[in-house]
C-alpha cells in the first residue's frame, strides 16, 4: 500500500511543480467556454435589409414603420432603401446586405381588397443562422400585421401555452457541462497519456520495475493519481466556468456534492479509458497524435454541442458507449436543471462501471517487465 | 579467437568468497534473434564485476535479465541466492539498479526523489530519514538535499542516481554504463565514489561499460561479451596476459607501402600487426625493446624514415579489440523511442 502511495505522491508532486502544465491544461476548456459560448450563443443584431418599395402606398409605409421599430428596439436589422429588385438581389448574393424585402406594386390596394397581398423576402440561405433569424423576424412582423385591429373578446384560434421549467439558459451556460468534461479529458490526456508515455520513454518506469512494487500497486497508483488530477481539474473548471457563465447554483452544498460525485466518477472513467488505450504504447508521439482524434470521437457524439437525437444511428451508437455522454448529461442535469440524484444516478453508475471495467481489462495487459 | 574464460571468482580477487551472482547458461531470444547465448559466470560477494562489450553485444540485456526487468528465455540467474525467474520480488529487495538513463525526477528535490524510492523499496519510516542522510553523505550531495534535481550538473545527477539505488541498503548493485555522458572529471569522481562504497558498504557491484579505463580501474574481474556470447573473463591482468604480446609498439612510417604489414609480421616476437592508418601500425610483441630495435634497423636498411615510434604495455583496449574484432556494429536492433532531453537538462 505504501508503494502505491509513493507513486501517487510522486505524480502529485510533479503535477504541482509544473504550473505551466496546470495552467495550460485549464486554459483550453476555459477558452472554449468563452470563445465558443460567446461566438455561438449571441443574438443576431445589426444586419442590413434592403427594402425595394414598388408600392409607396399607406400599407407599404406601415411595413416600413414596423421595420423601423425593429431597428430601434431589438436591433436585428436596419433598413436600406434600394431602387430595384435586381440590384438588391445581387447585393444579397455578394454579401453587401443580408436580405432584401420586396414590396410589390399595388400592395396597399391588395391589402385593402383582401386580395392575397404578398411581400417578398430574399435571403442568403448559405448562412443558416442569419437567414433563419431574419425569416423568423419577418414572419413575426407579418403575423402582427395580419392580426385584426380589434381582437375578439373570446379567442377562436388554438393557442399554445409554453411553460419553461428553467430560467433562460444561454449558450455559455449550455456549454459549461462540456467544458468541465473537457477539462477532465485534457488532464487525463496530458497526465495519463502524454506524461505517462514520456515517463516510460525516459526510463522512469524502469526505475519502478526494479523495485518490489507489485503490478497492482503500480497500476492503481498511476490510475488513482491520474483520477485525482482529473478531479482537481474538473473542480477548478466547474467553479471558474460557473463564475464565467453566471451559474451560482454550483455553490449550493447539494449541487456541489452531486458535481463532486460526477467529477470523481467521470475522472475514474476517463482515466481508465486512457490507461487502457495507452497500456501497451511506448512511442511518445502516439498520445500526441491521438489527442485530436479522441477529442472529436468522444466530444462531438456526446451531445455536448448538439442533441444526440439529431444524430444518425451510427453516431447515436457511439454516444451510447461514450463516457462523455454520461458525464455531460450528468453535469447538465445538475448545473442547469437541478435534477437531483434521480437524474444523475444512471450517469454515475455508467461512469463508475465503465472506469472499473476499463481498468480491469487494462491491468492484465500492463507488463510488469520491459 | 581463443576465449580466456575463467568463470571461478575464487581465482580472482574474490578468493573463497561466497557467490553473490551466478549466471548459468542464460539465454534471451527475441523471435529468431538470440541476444544472449548461453552465458555463464559468477560474481563473488564484495567484488566489482565488469561487463565489457561493443554496442549491441548483449550487456544491457544481460543486466536487465539479472535485475528482473526482462524475462529469461532459458538458463537461470541466481542473485543473492534467489532465482530471478522464480523469486523476482526477493531479488528486487536486495538489489540496487542504476539504469543507463538519468531517470530521477527533475522537478523534485533530491530528498523527495530519495524518499519516494525508499518508500517504493519498503524502507520503514523509522529508517528512511537515516538512510537518506547516509546515502546523500556517501555521494557527497548533502548540501544539495533541498535543491531541485534539474539544478544539478550531469555528474551530480549521476551521483543522485547512485544514492537512489542505495537508499534501501542493497547487497548487490547493478550499474548500466554509469559514467556514459559524463566529463572526465565527473567520471573520475564517480569511480572514486564507487570504490569508496565498495569498501564502506561491502557492496557487490556489476557494471556494464565500454570505457576500457573504467573497467581497468574499477573492476576486480571483467567479462567481455560479444554477439551475445561471453568471449573472455578474468581479472584485468589475466585478460591482458591472455592476449599474445606483452607490449604494443606503435610505429608511424613516413611512407606507406603495401609490404610494411608483412615485414612487421615477420619480425621476431611479433604476434600481430594492426594497421591503423596510412603508414601507422600497432604491433603486438612479446618484447617491446627488441621489436623497437628491429623496426629501426628495418627502416634504416630500406632507407625509410620513421615519423614516430612508441612502446607501451598491452591495454584493455588491445584485449577488447583482440576479442571483439574491429568491425563497426551496426546490426539492427529493436527500435526503442528515446525522448529528446528536456530543455536545459544536463546530458
Amino acid at each position: 500500500m505504501n508503494r502505491m502511495f509513493a507513486i501517487i505522491e510522486r505524480e502529485m508532486r510533479k503535477f504541482f511543480r509544473s504550473p505551466t502544465l496546470m495552467i495550460m491544461s485549464l486554459m483550453l476548456p476555459i477558452l472554449q467556454l468563452i470563445i465558443i459560448g460567446n461566438a455561438f450563443g449571441g443574438k443576431i443584431v445589426g444586419t442590413h435589409v434592403a427594402v425595394v418599395d414598388h408600392d409607396h402606398g399607406p400599407q407599404a409605409v406601415k411595413v416600413r414603420e414596423a421595420f423601423d421599430a425593429v431597428a430601434a428596439n431589438i436591433k436585428t436589422f436596419t433598413v436600406v432603401d434600394y431602387p430595384n429588385e435586381v440590384e438588391a438581389r445581387e447585393d444579397v448574393r455578394t454579401g453587401k446586405i443580408d436580405a432584401a424585402v420586396i414590396i410589390p406594386e399595388h400592395y396597399s390596394r391588395r391589402v385593402y381588397a383582401q386580395d392575397a397581398p404578398q411581400l417578398g423576402l430574399i435571403v442568403d440561405n448559405s448562412d443558416l443562422f442569419t437567414s433563419a433569424t431574419l425569416e423568423g423576424e419577418m414572419q413575426s412582423l407579418v403575423d402582427a400585421m395580419n392580426a385584426p385591429q380589434v381582437q375578439d373578446r373570446l379567442s377562436k384560434s388554438i393557442a399554445l401555452e409554453i411553460v419553461e421549467l428553467y430560467p433562460y439558459v444561454n449558450y455559455l451556460k449550455y456549454l459549461l457541462p462540456m467544458t468541465v468534461a473537457l477539462a477532465m479529458y485534457i488532464s487525463v490526456m496530458i497526465g495519463g497519456g502524454m506524461l505517462y508515455i514520456d515517463d516510460k520513454a525516459r526510463g522512469v518506469h524502469e526505475g519502478y520495475l526494479v523495485t518490489p512494487i507489485t503490478k497492482l500497486e503500480l497500476v492503481f497508483g498511476l490510475n488513482i493519481a491520474g483520477a485525482i488530477k482529473a478531479t482537481l481539474s474538473g473542480i477548478s473548471i466547474g467553479v471558474i466556468g460557473s463564475l464565467i457563465a453566471g451559474l451560482g447554483v454550483v455553490f449550493h452544498p447539494m449541487i456541489m456534492l452531486q458535481m463532486l460525485c460526477l467529477i470523481i466518477a467521470g475522472s475514474i472513467a476517463f482515466n481508465g479509458m486512457m490507461f487502457l488505450l495507452m497500456v501497451r504504447v511506448d512511442d511518445p508521439l502516439v498520445p500526441r497524435a491521438m489527442f485530436g482524434v479522441l477529442n472529436v470521437l468522444l466530444l462531438y457524439p456526446s451531445g455536448a454541442m448538439y442533441p444526440t437525437v439529431s444524430f444518425p444511428k451510427w453516431m447515436q451508437a457511439m454516444s451510447v458507449v461514450d463516457p462523455f455522454t454520461y458525464a455531460i448529461h450528468g453535469f447538465k442535469a445538475v448545473l442547469l436543471k437541478d435534477g437531483g440524484w434521480i437524474a444523475i444516478r444512471g450517469d454515475l453508475a455508467f461512469l463508475t462501471i465503465f472506469g472499473i471495467a476499463t481498468l480491469l481489462i487494462a491491468t492484465p495487459l500492463f507488463k510488469r517487465t520491459l | 579467437m581463443s576465449a580466456a574464460i575463467n568463470q571461478n571468482p575464487g581465482n580472482g580477487n574474490g578468493a573463497a568468497r561466497p557467490v553473490a551472482i551466478a549466471v548459468e547458461n542464460i539465454c534471451k531470444r527475441y523471435g529468431d534473434f538470440e541476444a544472449v547465448k548461453s552465458v555463464n559466470f559468477s560474481v563473488a560477494e564484495g567484488e566489482i564485476f565488469g561487463l565489457l562489450g561493443p554496442n549491441g553485444a548483449g550487456k544491457s540485456t544481460l543486466i536487465r535479465m539479472m535485475t528482473t526487468l526482462i524475462p529469461v528465455t532459458s538458463g537461470k540467474a541466481i542473485v543473492a541466492g534467489h532465482n530471478v525467474a522464480d523469486d523476482p520480488d526477493d531479488v528486487r529487495r536486495v538489489i540496487g539498479v542504476i539504469p543507463q538513463a538519468l531517470t530521477s525526477d527533475q522537478d523534485l528535490t533530491l530528498e523527495e526523489n530519495l524518499s519516494i524510492y525508499a518508500k517504493l523499496y519498503g524502507v520503514p519510516r523509522a529508517e528512511r530519514e537515516k538512510n537518506i542522510n547516509d546515502v546523500l553523505e556517501a555521494v557527497d550531495l548533502t548540501k544539495w538535499r533541498d535543491a531541485q534535481t534539474k539544478t544539478l550538473s550531469g555528474g551530480m545527477r549521476r551521483r543522485l542516481e547512485i544514492a537512489r539505488g542505495l537508499v534501501h541498503n542493497p547487497k548487490i548493485f547493478f550499474l548500466d554504463e554509469p559514467t556514459t555522458g559524463l566529463d572526465p572529471v565527473s567520471r573520475i569522481a564517480v569511480w572514486e565514489m564507487l570504490n569508496k562504497l565498495k569498501s564502506t558498504r561491502n557492496l557487490t557491484m556489476l557494471l556494464t561499460t565500454h570505457y576500457m579505463e573504467e573497467a581497468d580501474k574499477l573492476c576486480d574481474r571483467i567479462a567481455i561479451v560479444d554477439h551475445g556470447t561471453l568471449v573472455a573473463l578474468g581479472t584485468p591482468v589475466e585478460l591482458k596476459n591472455s592476449v599474445a604480446g606483452a607490449n604494443v609498439v606503435e610505429v608511424h612510417f613516413d611512407r606507406e607501402t603495401e609490404e610494411w604489414e608483412e615485414r612487421l609480421t615477420k619480425l621476431e616476437g611479433v604476434t600481430s600487426v594492426q594497421p591503423e592508418s596510412a603508414g601507422f601500425y600497432r604491433v603486438l610483441t612479446t618484447s617491446g625493446s627488441k621489436t623497437t630495435m628491429q623496426i629501426v634497423e628495418l627502416a634504416a636498411s630500406l632507407g625509410e624514415t620513421l615519423t614516430s615510434l612508441s612502446v607501451q604495455n598491452t591495454t584493455l583496449d588491445d584485449v577488447f579489440i583482440h576479442y571483439t574484432g574491429r568491425q563497426l556494429r551496426d546490426e539492427q536492433v529493436k527500435p526503442v523511442f528515446t525522448m529528446p532531453p528536456r530543455p536545459g537538462a544536463q546530458p
